[in-house]
């Protein structure tokens, strides 16, 4: 059964990323978007430009993940082939993770290409590689886990478009991406901490600067702890749809 | 021939306005289907055809009662069973991006077809359901009736012994409908099961070995087409073609209560001069077992079914 699961899991993964991800468009989108947002801001902010590179990466990953993952499983549920996979021999939760790892390998791609530019023009000195490595894993599974969630809850592709912009820009706004948390108000400091795009934010900032594991440490956990309740959200309610 | 499924008592309710009002879907039917066989599955809309195949192939729960497939338990053994069957929904769902071949490749993909069968097998298939130069044409660009035919290619790439086929001719023009019920056809000789559901009649009097009609949930009736015939009507109908002189052409029918023979003398004894042309017995078909059991005339089926396309069994 596990080993059902496993399989049926890789190959729903490639068939996506065939199908659905890996297209010129999507691409150029996954890259290109979170480069004009920092590019804008930059250029009516200028200083120190390395310093939105976390801000940068978390971006790429937030919307190189959850933008097709919001709308493939609506979109396959719409024309039927959602039953295809359900009717093939591996449970629930293996087709969702099957799918998030779609997502997850895409938005994966485009970081690190932004990534790769990067630090070819800012210089990679002082960074701890393996927090990096986790921060970025933790937040394209907790970014992929939101997408999926958002898919899964809606019935029309539009519905899922409008849902992901609705949560996705404010977060944009309020992650710390642009503005520090110790610039904001109180009660926006509060609201932040309930997105998860500001744990990458800050996970991503620490690894960069090569500081310790305990700074991150948090942070960290915070993502793995979204990226398992998106899941196991994701699941229960596909699991409720398709009854 | 060992039972491939055993259905007891299988119920659905969903529940509507707000969940007040509960809908039998599926009234507590019994049947069982042999292996080898064509099981046909008839019905008009509502009456709860898909729902049964949904709940038998897992997509949806039963409210109660018991099925078992393949000698193995549906509600404990799900995932071995879905391993071991293939299901043709009533919509062609294999994904528009992909090519035909990579469709057919993808399925054997998650029924894990060994990786050295696979490229071999996916050929096969699109030779024998007549897509070979339409190997790298994406699916949204094939035609209403290669749709249908690699979707059920893809359901037959594992090879799994019971196929359930859900209205799989509905929506083809006649040709490519000819060719499926061939196809069908050639499934019943190659040993497999197939449980097929249909609201044409005339195709579930050609193919099928059994039929079960079912009726807002429950099954009416579950036989042997001849058997469901003979049931149905006891007497034969005689009719009798007479021709006249100057091309006139006129049917006559007789109902023989006491056979055939005799019903003709009294008719010749009435000819005014004609000659006998041809004489042919007319016994009920399908549709008039289906007529007499549901009250619902052919026509109010096909209607129903209208939008989708024509298939008339051809």
């Amino acid at each position: 059964m596990l080993a059902d699961d496993l399989r049926g899991m890789f190959y729903i993964a490639l068939k996506d990323l065939k199908a659905y991800y890996f297209k010129p468009p999507n691409i150029s989108w996954g890259i290109l978007f979170p480069f004009a947002f920092i590019l804008a801001f930059a250029i009516r902010n200028p200083g120190d430009l390395r310093s939105l590179i976390p801000g940068l990466l978390a971006l790429t990953l937030l919307f190189g993940t959850s933008s097709m993952e919001a709308i493939v499983i609506v979109f396959e549920r719409r024309i039927g082939s959602l039953e295809r996979l359900l009717l093939a021999p591996l449970r629930l939760p293996a087709l969702l993770a099957g799918k998030l790892l779609g997502g997850m390998t895409f938005g994966l791609t485009v970081t690190l290409a932004v990534l790769v530019i990067s630090f070819a023009v800012f210089g990679s000195a002082g960074t701890n590689w393996l927090m990096l490595l986790l921060a970025i894993l933790l937040s394209a599974s907790a970014f992929s886990g939101l997408g999926a969630f958002i898919s899964v809850a809606v019935r029309e592709v539009f519905e899922a478009q409008t849902l992901a912009n609705f949560i996705r820009f404010p977060m944009m706004f309020l992650g710390g991406v642009f503005v520090p948390l110790s610039a904001m108000p109180v009660w926006l400091r509060v609201v932040a901490r309930f997105l998860p795009l500001t744990y990458s934010v800050e996970a991503l900032r620490v690894a960069l600067s090569g500081g310790a594991w305990t700074t991150a440490a948090f942070d960290l956990g915070a993502l793995a702890a979204f990226s398992l309740f998106f899941f196991i959200l994701a699941v229960s309610t596909l699991a409720r749809r398709i009854e | 021939m060992s039972e491939i499924i055993r259905v007891e008592k299988l119920t659905k309710i969903f529940t509507t306005d707000k969940g007040r009002v509960p809908l039998h879907a599926v009234d507590g039917i019994d049947f069982t289907v042999a292996e080898g066989e064509v099981f046909g599955f008839l019905g008009p809309n509502g009456a709860g055809k898909t729902t049964t195949i949904r709940m038998l192939t897992g997509l949806s729960r039963p409210t109660s009662g018991r099925a078992s497939l393949l000698g193995l338990d549906l509600a404990s053994d799900l995932p071995r069973i879905k391993k071991r069957i293939g299901v043709v929904p009533e919509t062609s769902n294999l994904y528009d991006e992909l090519t035909a071949f990579d469709n057919l490749m993808f399925a054997m993909q998650l029924y894990g077809v060994p990786r050295v069968e696979r490229a071999e097998r996916a050929e096969a298939l699109l030779e024998r359901f007549r897509l070979k130069d339409k190997r790298n044409t994406p699916f949204a660009k094939l035609s209403r009736g290669m749709k249908r035919a690699l979707t059920i290619a893809a359901a037959l790439a594992h090879r799994p012994p019971l196929v359930f086929l859900d209205e799989p001719t509905t929506g083809l023009d006649v040709m490519s409908a000819r060719g499926l019920r061939q196809t069908i056809a050639g499934l019943r000789d190659e040993g497999v099961t197939v449980f097929l559901t249909t609201h044409y009649l005339e195709e579930a009097e050609r193919l099928c070995d059994r039929v079960a009609i079912l009726v807002k949930g429950r099954i009416v009736a579950s036989d042997t087409v001849e058997n469901l015939r003979s049931g149905a009507q006891r007497k034969t109908t005689l009719e009798i073609t007479l021709a006249g002189e100057n091309g006139q052409i006129e049917k006559r029918r007789i109902e023989c209560e006491n056979g055939i023979d005799s019903a003709l003398q009294n008719l010749l004894g009435d000819t005014g001069g004609l000659k006998v042309l041809a004489v042919n017995t007319l016994r009920p078909t399908l549709e008039d077992v289906f007529v007499q059991l549901t009250g619902l005339s052919a026509e109010v089926m096909l209607a129903e079914k209208g939008s989708k396309g024509g298939g008339n069994a051809g």
